[in-house]
């Protein structure tokens, strides 16, 4: 008997104009000691049954029909004392994001000892005792000290370890993960990766592991089931569904994710769905200015870049305590090329992009675009003329455009700003530019909620290019999406640098990506560059042993069929 | 700490120059028989022939050892006015300010957590009454009510007090905190209302924060997820507008105490405007930015208290 069985689940969301379902006559079964990914894109419902096995489905969402069974009993349907009991309990969840998902005014004692005395009872003394062990399980070092801390007291990684210490408080039967490792750095997911396959096999407890990412499926997972729109399209062994698919999207899905291994000239696009948009890059090359790129200049020269930020303010001079975020940064950045940054969180790589695009100013160092040092401009219209030429796409798509203004205000704003048209030849580039980046003109009449996150990076890009800029700053602009999306952006910024001879500064965690896209890279560690490389050197002969981890530690996905890629091994 | 002593200071200084500029307070003083020898020496008494920053000066020193000079309507120091009308005015702040935070956070609380219900839905309505009706309105209408018509509560004064060390309060006879209620009701209302929907609009904020629905994941029981996890959350901003509004109470007694013909600072005060009492007026001024500066400093120590984040040895490892 499995520990878990979901049997014909179908989730609806009743809205005002119609029935949206979520989860469309789903089958899923868990083994104990099992974890069983369930991938797919947003909006494909896997995070729908975590929430309907949980009972914590947001209104007003139901359970149409079909039953969900834990170890032969049903839990669908019970009431909601009943479902809080199980909750915790016997089913435990983890969340996305270790930021908000622990109270930030309770300790951590606090926290865990109010769970477990919720659902065991128990004196002070044996919660705490409880408490302390299980934050010593999950590898978090000085227990004594760190329970009594606070959660902004512990980085990202120790935050999540001390959600899964919550998640095991009562020792569940089942634990969801709803993407636990998605708003970590690539180390750290490795280890809190391995954390679950470890508790998994000790405790035999069974985890639903939900993600959009492919890697982690495959490095983690024994079984998995792909969904899209709701219903499930494959299921299987790991090995089997990523090594031989069957089911077109599945194909289709395991094509668009970049490898670390392989390096394609485009990324293949999820066809199955025809949701494909265009990109006009030859209607577009047609109006751009054209420039010669002279490979051997540099467009940047950055040299001894510094950076540093208050960290305790202070009345007098020697009071004040600063962080160094970036630390003598130089590198050169050639006219024409794709220039990688990689680095974990806090390594300072969007810092130098923000001072390059003159948002932060500098601390110390020069930065010198086309021969002209831009680091110390105080003029404004000097500085606005540079400007003119660079531009920025940000990583998060929802808050990177102004809620209240129009798309095509939006994407007119560096126009008129820099009063380079005006009147009807505004509208009618702005128009243009919306053709061009697939949205279509009468998109400009729409508000930025009216898009999903493509589309709305799509509207970013169209922004960057109103002023026609030599020089692309991407800031993650990719890791807010899905593969397939993220699979078309990244298109767009190739056709950008190959078509309109742009050169983009491309900052990313994501090695793999990285690979895909640019001809040089700079690895970047607490401030500093450790190493810069020509990227398919860096890939096969790292130079440092940071560079090597980073290496090591990105998932590998040799076991990923190559179908669709075009190539052949 | 540094600012609140400027703050007091410009306050102070911007109190006595405009009184400069609101009328002659000798042509009150005396009658229509006087001469101008009197008026001289009646200037020269009370320092009106010097310079302004000499007054200005002579004003501070005064008032830092307790000390606002003599009103001139009444002829007594002004400290000993105040201490006299002081402890009305508190007393009512207190309880008014008491009704608003308490009722306001539980309504609020409760209108958040039933949020479909009908019982909340006509508390928030009835709340906008009480945000868009003025003060003295209310105060008249409850007047109107309650004393008039049901002749239940006394509609003016303060009833009978008893003297507690210098202290005169209301609290410990019938009749006083029966005259108590009607103007407290009136004061605190708006405040009430205002903290209400404030704390209703931050819980449902919270209440879809992750680690809410972490905590029902968890399978807390409501009870814990609502008063500990969500409310504690709440209530940073809820306290910058509530030590705002504290502040407020007690500047905005003049209305009700008018209507009440309450016998606090706030009448003290409308009375000293209309004879040119500008030793009682600069006194009430720096009373009343005083409690709001100390206010505001108890509430910025109450975020160190509530949320660890700010505490400033506390870095991320």
């Amino acid at each position: 008997m499995s520990l878990l069985t979901i049997n014909d689940l179908t989730v609806e969301f009743p809205t005002r104009r119609q029935l949206f379902t979520a989860v469309d006559h789903v089958d899923l079964s868990v083994e104990p000691g099992e974890i069983h990914g369930l991938v797919g894109e947003s909006g494909a419902g896997k995070s729908t049954i975590g929430a309907a096995i949980m009972g914590l489905l947001d209104r007003p969402g139901r359970i149409a029909s079909g039953t969900i069974k834990l170890s032969g009993d049903q839990i669908s349907g019970l009431d909601a004392d009943a479902m809080r009991s199980l909750r915790g309990k016997k089913i435990s969840m983890i969340f996305q994001d270790p930021l908000t998902s622990l109270n930030p005014l309770f300790t951590v004692r606090e926290q865990l000892v109010e769970t477990i005395q919720a659902h065991l009872g128990g004196t002070d003394a044996e919660a705490n005792q409880r408490a302390r062990d299980l934050i010593d399980r999950v590898g978090i070092p000085d227990p004594d000290t760190r329970l009594d801390q606070y959660p902004h007291q512990f980085s990202g990684g120790m935050r999540q370890r001390v959600v899964i210490a919550l998640a095991l408080c009562t020792e569940p039967d089942v634990i969801i993960a709803d993407e636990p490792t998605t708003a970590l750095d690539v180390s750290v997911q490795a280890q809190i990766l391995d954390l679950i396959k470890e508790l998994a096999q000790e405790r035999q407890v069974g985890v639903i592991l939900i993600t959009h990412d492919m890697g982690v499926i495959a490095d983690t997972t024994d079984k998995v089931t792909v969904m899209y729109a709701g219903k499930v399209v494959e299921t299987g062994p790991t090995s089997q569904v990523m090594g031989q698919p069957s089911h077109e999207y599945t194909k289709s899905l395991i094509a668009a994710v970049p490898r670390p291994t392989l390096k394609l000239h485009r990324f293949p696009q999820i066809s199955y769905g025809g949701r494909e948009t265009r990109f006009a890059i030859e209607d577009m090359a047609r109006h751009w200015p054209k420039v010669e790129n002279d490979a051997s200049k540099p467009v940047f020269e950055i040299r001894n870049l510094t950076k540093k930020f208050l960290q305790r303010r202070g009345l007098l001079p020697w009071d004040r305590t600063y962080f160094t975020a970036v630390d003598e940064v130089s590198f050169d950045i050639r006219a024409g090329e794709v220039f990688g940054v990689v680095g974990e969180s806090g390594s300072g790589k969007s810092t130098v992009a923000r001072m390059i695009a003159g948002l932060y100013p500098v601390d110390g160092g020069t930065i010198k675009f086309e021969g002209q040092t831009v680091s110390d401009l105080t003029n404004k219209a000097a500085l606005d003329a540079y400007r003119k030429n660079i531009q920025m796409i940000f990583q998060d798509p929802y808050s990177s455009l102004n809620p209240r203004m129009r798309v095509d205000d939006i994407v007119a704003e560096p126009i008129r700003h820099h009063k380079l048209m005006d009147g009807a030849d505004i509208k009618r580039r702005v128009d243009e530019l919306l053709d061009q980046v697939g949205l279509g003109h009468e998109a400009g009449l729409k508000y930025p909620h009216e898009f999903s996150g493509g589309q709305r990076q799509r509207i970013s890009i169209a922004r960057a290019l109103a002023t026609q800029p030599r020089f692309l700053i991407c800031d993650e602009p990719t890791s807010a999406l899905d593969v397939s999306i993220q699979a078309q952006i990244l298109n767009i910024l190739k056709d950008l640098q190959e078509h309109l001879g742009l050169t983009l500064l491309f900052i990313s965690h994501d090695l793999p990506v990285v690979r895909q896209m640019c001809d040089r890279v700079a690895v970047m560690k607490q401030g500093k560059v450790v190493e810069l490389q020509e990227t398919n050197e860096l890939f096969a002969n790292p130079q440092t042993e940071y560079a090597s981890e980073l290496l090591r530690l990105m998932p590998k996905l040799d076991d990923l069929s190559t179908d669709g890629l075009g190539v052949t091994e | 700490m540094f600012q609140s002593v400027i703050v007091l200071l410009v306050v102070g200084l911007v109190a006595f120059s405009m009184f400069r500029f609101v009328g002659d307070p000798i042509d009150n003083m005396l009658g229509q028989e006087r001469t101008q020898a009197d008026i001289d020496r009646l200037r020269t008494e009370l320092g009106l022939d010097q310079p302004f920053p000499v007054q200005y000066f002579k004003f501070l020193k005064g008032a830092v050892q307790g000390n606002f000079g003599v009103s001139y309507r009444q002829g007594r120091p002004v400290s000993t006015i105040i201490a006299e009308r002081a402890p009305a005015t508190l007393e009512l702040a207190f309880v008014s300010g008491f009704l608003a935070i308490t009722m306001g956070i539980a309504l609020g609380v409760f209108t958040a957590i039933r949020r479909q219900g009908i019982a909340a839905n006509v508390i928030m309505t009835v709340s906008l009454i009480g945000v868009s009706l003025p003060t003295f309105l209310i105060g008249i209408l409850l007047i109107y009510i309650f004393s008039v018509e049901l002749d239940l509560l006394p509609s003016f004064g303060r009833g009978e007090t008893v003297m507690i060390g210098g202290w005169s309060t209301g609290f410990l006879t019938a009749s006083g905190l029966k005259a108590l209620i009607l103007p407290a009701i009136t004061l605190g209302l708006y405040q009430m209302t205002l903290i209400m929907r404030l704390v209703r609009s931050e819980m449902l904020e919270v209440m879809r924060a992750d680690y809410v629905r972490f905590a029902r994941a968890r399978g807390l029981s409501d009870r814990v997820i609502n008063f500990r996890h969500a409310l504690k959350n709440t209530l940073v901003p809820v306290i910058t507008i509530t030590g705002l509004q504290l502040g407020s109470i007690i500047a905005f007694a003049i209305i009700t105490e008018t209507v009440f013909q309450w016998p606090g600072v706030g009448l003290l005060f409308i009375n000293a405007i209309q004879f040119v009492d500008i030793p009682v007026m600069a006194a009430y001024l720096m009373l009343i930015s005083v409690m709001f500066v100390t206010i505001n400093l108890i509430v910025d120590l109450l975020y160190y208290a509530i949320d660890p984040r700010l505490r400033v040895d506390a870095r991320a490892t």
